[in-house]
C-alpha cells in the first residue's frame, strides 16, 4: 500500500510541477492545485497509514490506538488555505487577462498563431 | 512612594512619547498649518517633564534602570538606562530639540507641510533618546538604525531637490552601513560579556580587552562610530547632508546625529580605550579629521558649507579627545560635546536667518550684512568667536583642555611631538574660517546682486539664537555656576568611577595651553589676512578632490553588478523563474539523497494492498496524468482534475482521516465550481507551444520531481516513527473537552496557528473582492463548439429542487458544527458545507434573485468572524490566562441531553463565519462579475452593437 501511496503521490506531483511551468494561466492554476494535493498527501502520509483508527477518542476502548492527529489537523487548515489561494489566483488570472489582453503567464501574447488566425480574417 | 513607581516606568515614555507625538504632528497639520509646531513644541516639553523627576537621583550619583522582559529565551531585554551621559545627551537633545522647533515654525514657506516636517523631527528625537537612554544593546542598534531612516526622511524633506535626494541617499548609505557593522559589534560584544545589557558590558571592561576578538569588535563598534559621526574617511557625507532645510541642520548636526557616534565613543569609553588599537584609530581618524575639517572649512563659499566642515572638524577634536585615551581627555570631550552642540546650533540658525533674508548662501555675494541685521550679526558674531576658541567664550575652555591634553599625549611616544603642532595648525584654520564667517558675511564691503533686500528676521525666529549664545556666554564666563554640575555627572557616568580632579576655571596663569591658543589666534588672523593667495593655491588643486566621485562609482558599480546577477537569473519570464525554482529544489533533493549513507528505505512492516484501493489510486493517477495531457482542452481537463480531488477525498476516508475527507469533498466542489465560473472569461483552450524543447525539458524536469517524491515518500513510510501527538491524544479529553483530536488540536492546542489561518482566508476573500472591484471582461455568448452558454439560465427543477435543499443543508451544517468537538466535523467543514448550501442558491436561482433574500453582506461576516474567534483568546487573555486558553463545562440541554460547552466553540464558530464568508464573497463576486459582463446585451438592442476593438481581440481570441 506505501508504495501505491508513495506512487500516486510522485504522480501528482509531476504533473503540477509540468502544468506549473505551462505559459497559460489557467494550467498554471490547475498544476499549483495538482501539487496542493501532492503536499497534502505527503504531510497526511507523514503519520503514517492507519486504517479504521480515526483520531477519536474512544473511552469505552482498551488501550485504545489511534492515527497521528497532527498531520490531519495540519492537512486540514492546508486544505483550505490552498483554496484561498486557488481562489486568489484564478481572479489573478482574470485580472491579469483583463488588463494585458491575454493569459501568458508573463503578459506577452507570443503565439504566432493567433496573428495568423487575425490576418486571416 | 508615588514618585518611586513613577521612576519604574518614565524613561521608556520619554524615548517613545516623541514616536506617538509624530502621529498627532502628523495629524494637527489638517486642522491648522501651525498646529504641527506646537504639537511637536509640546510633546517635547512633556517629555522634559517626564525625564525631570529622575534628574535628582542621576545628581545623588545614581544610575536609574527600568526593564521588561523581551525574548527571556535569549537574554533580550527591554531595557531603558538614566546615568550621567545619557541624561547630558537627553538634554541636548530635548533642549536644543525644543528650539529647533520654535525656529523652525518661522522658518518653513508656506509650500512646505508642515505636519511632515514635524513628524519626521519628532521621530528623529524619538530615535536619538532611544540610543542615549537604552540599557541593552540590541535595542539600543534599533535606535541606532532608526536615527539613519528618520534623518534620512528629514536631510531630504524637499524632496524635489535632486541634491536633496542624493544627499539623503548617500547619508542612508554610509550611516545605515555604519549601523550594520555596529549591530555585528554588538552582538560579538554580547557572546563575549554574556549579556546585552550595559551595566554587565560596562563592569566587563578587562574581559573585552583582553579577548582574541577586541579587535574585530573595536573595528567593527568604530564603523559605526565613525560613520555616524563623519569621520574620516566617511566625513563627505555630511557637506552633501546640507541641502537639508537649515533647522534639520541646526539639529542634526550640532547636538544629536552626528553626537550618536561620538556618544557611542564615550559609552564604551571605559570597556573598550587604553588599548594601542583604541589610540591609533581613534586618534588617527580624530586627528586627521580635525585638520582635513578645518583646512575645507577655510575655502567653502556656502555658508552652511563652512559650518558642515567645521562640524567635521570639532567632531574629529572630540574623536581625538576619546582617542588620547586618558580620564582628563575624557572631561575635555564630554565638555566640548556641551560647548559644540551650543555654539554650532546657533550658528546653523543665523546661517538659516541669513539664507531666509537674503536669498541666498553664497558668501561672495553676501557682504556687509552688520548695518541691515546687527542684532543677528551680534549673535553671529559671539557664536563664531566662541567656534575659534576666543577667551571669555566657552569654546575657549574646552580648548585650552584639549592643547594641554596634546601637551601631554606629545610624550608618549618619539613621533608624539608632532600632535601639539598638528592640533594648532587645525586651530590656526578654526580661527581663519571663524574670521571668514564674521567678516565676509557682515562687512567687507556691500552686498552684491541679492535676491532679497536683507532686514532683521521675526522676533521670535532669533530667540533660539538670543538663548543659544547667551549660554556660551554664561559657561565661558562663570563656569562653575553653569555647566559644572552637569559635566560633573556627565563625566562620572562615562567613566563610571569617580572622575579625576579638573578645574574649570577660566584663568589658569601664563602656561603653555595658553600661548598655543593665543599663537592660533594670531597665525589664524595672518592666515585669513593672506587668504587670496591661498585660495588661489586651492583652487589650483585640492579643491577639485572630492570623495562623491569614488562614493559614485563605487554605488554604480555596485548597482550594475547587482542589476547583471539579478538579470542572468531572472529574464522577465514567470516559466523561468520557476524552472530555476524547482530545479534548485530537485538539486538540493538529489544532494540530500547522495550524501546519506544509510540505506534509501527502511524495514518497517508495508500494509497489504487490497484490490478497490489500488483500482481508487489507479483511477487517481490516470485522471492526474489526464488533466496534464489534456490540458489543452481546459474544460475537460477541469473535469479531470475534479475526479483526482474526489478521490483524495476518498483516500481521506480510507486511511482514517474522516475530518479530512469531508473537508476535501466541500472543498473539491467549491475548487471545481469557482474554476468553472473563471474558465468562462478565459479562453477556452489553450495554444498549441511551440517550443518542442521547452515542453521536452519540462517532461524531464516534471519526472524527475514525481520520481524524488515519490522515494522520498516512501523512505519516510518504510521507517518507524515517534510521534509528538502522544500528549495531543492524552490531553484532548481532560484539558480540550473533547474526543475529536483533529478539531481539538485546531481549536484549541494550536488555536493561534488556526486563528493566522483563517486570517490569510479573509485577506484572500477580501483581496479577491477588491480585483474584480470594477472590473469588466468580454463575456462570450457562445462556446467553442458555437453552442448558446445561456440555453436554459435557471432551469425550473433545479431551482425547486436547490430551494428544497437549503434547510436541510443549513441544519447538516449546524449538526456538523455542534458535534465537531467530539465527532468529525467542525467549524471549517460546517462553514464549507454552508458555503456550498449558498453557493447552490446562487447558481440555481441567480444572484439577483439570492441576493434579495439572502441580506447577508459577507464583509461583515468575515469581520465578525475573526472578531468572534480573536475575542475568544483576548477573553483567556483578560482572565489573567495566556491567549487562547480554553474553558469548557456541561449542560444539560432538555431534550438532546448532556452537551458539552467549550469556550472553543465559539472560537469554531469565528473559524465558521470566516470560512462561509470567504468562501462565498469569492464566487458570488466572481458570479457577478458574469452579470455584469452581461448586462451590457442584454441592455442593447436586438441589433448588435459594433463592439470595441479590444472586445474584439479577446474574443477571436478566445476562438
Amino acid at each position: 500500500m506505501e508504495w501505491l501511496i508513495s506512487l500516486a503521490i510522485g504522480v501528482l506531483t509531476a504533473s503540477g510541477v509540468y502544468l506549473t511551468l505551462r505559459a497559460r494561466t489557467f494550467p498554471v492554476v490547475l498544476g499549483l492545485t495538482l501539487l496542493a494535493y501532492a503536499v497534502n498527501i505527503f504531510l497526511f502520509a507523514m503519520g503514517r497509514l492507519t486504517v479504521g483508527l480515526p483520531a477519536v477518542i474512544d473511552k469505552t476502548a482498551e488501550a485504545a490506538q489511534y492515527s497521528d492527529p497532527l498531520p490531519q489537523a495540519l492537512v486540514l487548515t492546508a486544505i483550505v488555505i490552498a483554496f484561498g489561494m486557488t481562489a486568489f489566483l484564478i481572479v489573478l488570472a482574470l485580472k491579469a487577462r483583463g488588463e494585458l489582453g491575454n493569459d501568458h503567464v508573463d503578459g506577452l501574447d507570443e503565439a504566432p498563431h493567433n496573428n495568423a488566425s487575425k490576418e486571416a480574417k | 512612594m508615588t514618585s518611586m513607581t513613577f521612576l519604574s516606568f518614565n524613561l521608556p515614555i520619554v524615548a517613545l512619547l516623541p514616536f506617538f507625538g509624530a502621529i498627532f504632528a502628523a495629524w494637527a497639520s489638517k486642522i491648522n498649518r501651525l498646529a504641527s509646531a506646537w504639537v511637536a513644541a509640546l510633546v517635547t516639553i512633556l517629555a522634559l517633564a517626564f525625564l525631570a523627576p529622575s534628574m535628582a537621583l542621576v545628581f545623588a550619583g545614581e544610575t536609574l534602570i527600568q526593564s521588561w522582559t523581551w525574548i527571556p529565551a535569549i537574554g533580550l531585554e527591554f531595557a531603558f538606562r538614566l546615568d550621567g551621559l545619557a541624561l547630558l545627551f537627553a538634554l541636548l537633545i530635548l533642549v536644543i530639540g525644543l528650539l529647533v522647533i520654535l525656529y523652525a515654525r518661522y522658518y518653513l514657506s508656506k509650500k512646505d507641510s508642515m505636519g511632515r516636517f514635524f513628524a519626521y523631527l519628532l521621530m528623529f528625537m524619538g530615535s536619538m533618546l532611544g540610543i542615549v537612554l537604552s540599557e541593552n544593546l540590541i535595542q539600543m542598534v534599533v535606535f541606532w538604525e532608526l536615527t539613519s531612516l528618520t534623518s534620512f526622511l528629514l536631510i531630504s524633506y524637499w524632496q524635489h531637490r535632486q541634491d536633496a535626494r542624493a544627499g539623503a541617499r548617500m547619508a542612508l548609505v554610509i550611516t545605515g552601513g555604519g549601523g550594520l557593522a555596529l549591530l555585528a559589534g554588538v552582538l560579538l560584544l554580547g557572546y563575549v560579556v554574556g549579556s546585552y545589557n550595559l551595566t554587565d558590558v560596562l563592569a566587563a571592561g578587562d574581559l573585552i580587552r583582553g579577548h582574541d576578538l577586541y579587535l574585530p569588535i573595536l573595528v567593527l563598534i568604530l564603523l559605526g562610530v565613525f560613520t555616524k559621526s563623519a569621520q574620516f574617511p566617511f566625513h563627505f557625507w555630511l557637506p552633501h547632508a546640507m541641502a537639508a532645510p537649515t533647522p534639520v541642520s541646526a539639529y542634526l548636526h550640532s547636538a544629536t546625529m552626528v553626537k550618536a557616534g561620538i556618544f557611542l565613543l564615550a559609552r564604551f569609553f571605559p570597556v573598550l580605550s587604553g588599548t594601542p588599537e583604541w589610540t591609533w584609530l581613534v586618534g588617527g581618524a580624530g586627528l586627521i579629521t580635525f585638520l582635513l575639517g578645518a583646512y575645507f572649512a577655510l575655502f567653502q563659499n556656502d555658508i552652511k558649507g563652512l559650518l558642515a566642515y567645521s562640524t567635521i572638524s570639532h567632531l574629529g577634536l572630540i574623536t581625538l579627545l576619546f582617542g588620547f585615551g586618558t580620564q582628563l581627555a575624557a572631561v575635555a570631550a564630554i565638555f566640548h560635546i556641551i560647548n559644540h552642540a551650543t555654539f554650532k546650533a546657533s550658528l546653523f540658525m543665523v546661517a538659516g536667518i541669513i539664507d531666509h533674508e537674503t536669498g541666498t548662501r553664497d558668501m561672495r555675494r553676501i557682504n556687509g550684512l552688520f548695518k541691515y541685521m546687527p542684532h543677528t550679526a551680534i549673535l553671529a558674531m559671539i557664536a563664531a568667536a566662541a567656534m575659534a576658541g576666543v577667551p571669555l567664550l566657552n569654546g575657549f575652555l574646552s580648548k585650552e583642555m584639549f592643547f594641554d591634553q596634546a601637551l601631554t599625549a606629545s610624550n608618549a611616544s618619539v613621533w608624539a611631538w608632532a600632535i601639539p603642532i598638528l592640533v594648532v595648525l587645525a586651530a590656526v584654520f578654526s580661527v581663519a574660517y571663524s574670521l571668514r564667517f564674521i567678516h565676509d558675511v557682515f562687512f567687507n564691503g556691500e552686498p552684491i546682486d541679492l535676491p532679497k533686500t536683507p532686514h532683521e528676521p521675526p522676533r521670535f525666529m532669533k530667540i533660539p539664537v538670543d538663548l543659544l549664545v547667551i549660554i556660551c556666554l554664561a559657561v565661558g564666563m562663570i563656569p562653575m555656576f553653569t555647566v559644572a554640575p552637569i559635566l560633573a555627572v556627565a563625566v562620572a557616568g562615562t567613566l563610571q568611577t569617580t572622575p579625576p580632579e579638573y578645574s574649570l576655571a577660566i584663568w589658569h596663569g601664563f602656561n603653555l595651553p595658553l600661548l598655543m591658543s593665543f599663537v592660533a589666534l594670531l597665525l589664524g588672523v595672518l592666515v585669513y589676512v593672506m587668504r587670496k593667495r591661498l585660495f588661489a593655491w586651492h583652487e589650483s588643486g585640492v579643491a577639485h578632490w572630492d570623495a562623491r566621485i569614488i562614493f559614485n562609482a563605487v554605488m554604480g558599480a555596485l548597482g550594475s553588478f547587482a542589476n547583471k546577477v539579478t538579470r542572468s537569473f531572472d529574464k522577465g519570464s514567470l516559466q523561468n523563474a520557476s524552472v530555476w525554482v524547482i530545479a534548485t529544489a530537485l538539486l538540493a533533493g538529489f544532494i540530500g539523497f547522495t550524501s546519506v549513507s544509510a540505506p534509501l528505505f527502511g524495514d518497517r512492516v508495508l500494509m497489504p494492498v487490497d484490490g478497490v484501493s489500488m483500482l481508487a489510486i489507479a483511477i487517481l493517477m490516470v485522471a492526474s496524468v489526464l488533466t496534464v495531457a489534456w490540458h489543452r482542452k481546459r474544460l475537460i481537463s477541469l473535469v479531470m482534475l475534479g475526479v483526482v480531488g474526489l478521490i483524495i477525498s476518498l483516500m481521506f476516508v480510507k486511511f482514517s482521516a474522516p475530518d479530512l475527507a469531508l473537508t476535501q469533498l466541500s472543498v473539491e466542489i467549491v475548487t471545481v465550481i469557482l474554476l468553472l465560473l473563471a474558465l468562462y472569461f478565459l479562453p477556452q483552450t489553450t495554444p498549441k507551444e511551440t517550443c518542442d524543447l521547452r515542453v521536452s525539458r519540462d517532461i524531464v524536469i516534471a519526472l524527475l520531481s514525481g520520481v524524488g517524491v515519490t522515494l522520498l515518500t516512501m523512505a519516510v513510510l518504510t521507517r518507524d516513527f515517534s510521534p509528538i501527538s502522544e500528549y495531543f491524544l492524552l490531553n484532548s479529553v481532560p484539558g480540550g473537552g473533547g474526543t475529536n483530536v483533529v478539531n481539538v488540536i485546531l481549536v484549541d492546542f494550536r488555536g493561534t496557528d488556526t486563528l493566522g489561518e483563517i486570517a490569510v482566508l479573509a485577506l484572500a476573500g477580501l483581496g479577491i473582492f477588491a480585483m474584480l472591484q470594477g472590473m469588466k471582461l468580454h463575456a462570450p455568448e457562445r462556446d467553442t463548439g458555437g453552442r448558446l452558454w445561456n440555453a436554459d439560465l435557471h432551469p425550473e427543477i433545479m431551482q425547486t429542487l436547490t430551494r428544497l435543499l437549503l434547510p436541510l443543508m443549513i441544519m447538516i451544517a449546524i449538526y456538523i458544527f455542534l458535534r465537531g468537538h467530539n465527532l468529525p466535523g467542525g467549524g471549517f467543514i460546517a462553514g464549507l458545507i454552508a458555503a456550498v448550501a449558498l453557493i447552490v442558491q446562487y447558481l440555481s436561482n441567480g444572484i439577483a434573485w439570492t441576493n434579495d433574500r439572502l441580506k447577508f453582506d459577507m464583509h461583515w461576516v468575515i469581520g465578525f468572524g475573526l472578531l468572534i474567534a480573536t475575542g475568544t483568546g483576548l477573553v483567556a487573555m483578560g482572565l489573567g490566562y495566556p491567549f487562547m486558553t480554553t474553558a469548557f463545562t456541561y449542560l444539560n440541554w432538555p431534550v438532546v441531553g448532556k452537551f458539552e460547552v467549550a469556550s472553543a466553540i465559539a472560537f469554531d464558530l469565528g473559524v465558521f463565519l470566516v470560512v462561509v464568508g470567504a468562501t462565498v464573497m469569492s464566487l458570488v463576486e466572481l458570479g457577478k462579475l458574469s452579470n455584469e459582463s452581461h448586462q451590457a446585451p442584454t441592455q442593447s438592442k436586438p441589433q448588435p452593437k459594433p463592439q470595441p476593438k479590444s472586445q474584439r481581440k479577446l474574443e477571436q481570441e478566445a476562438n
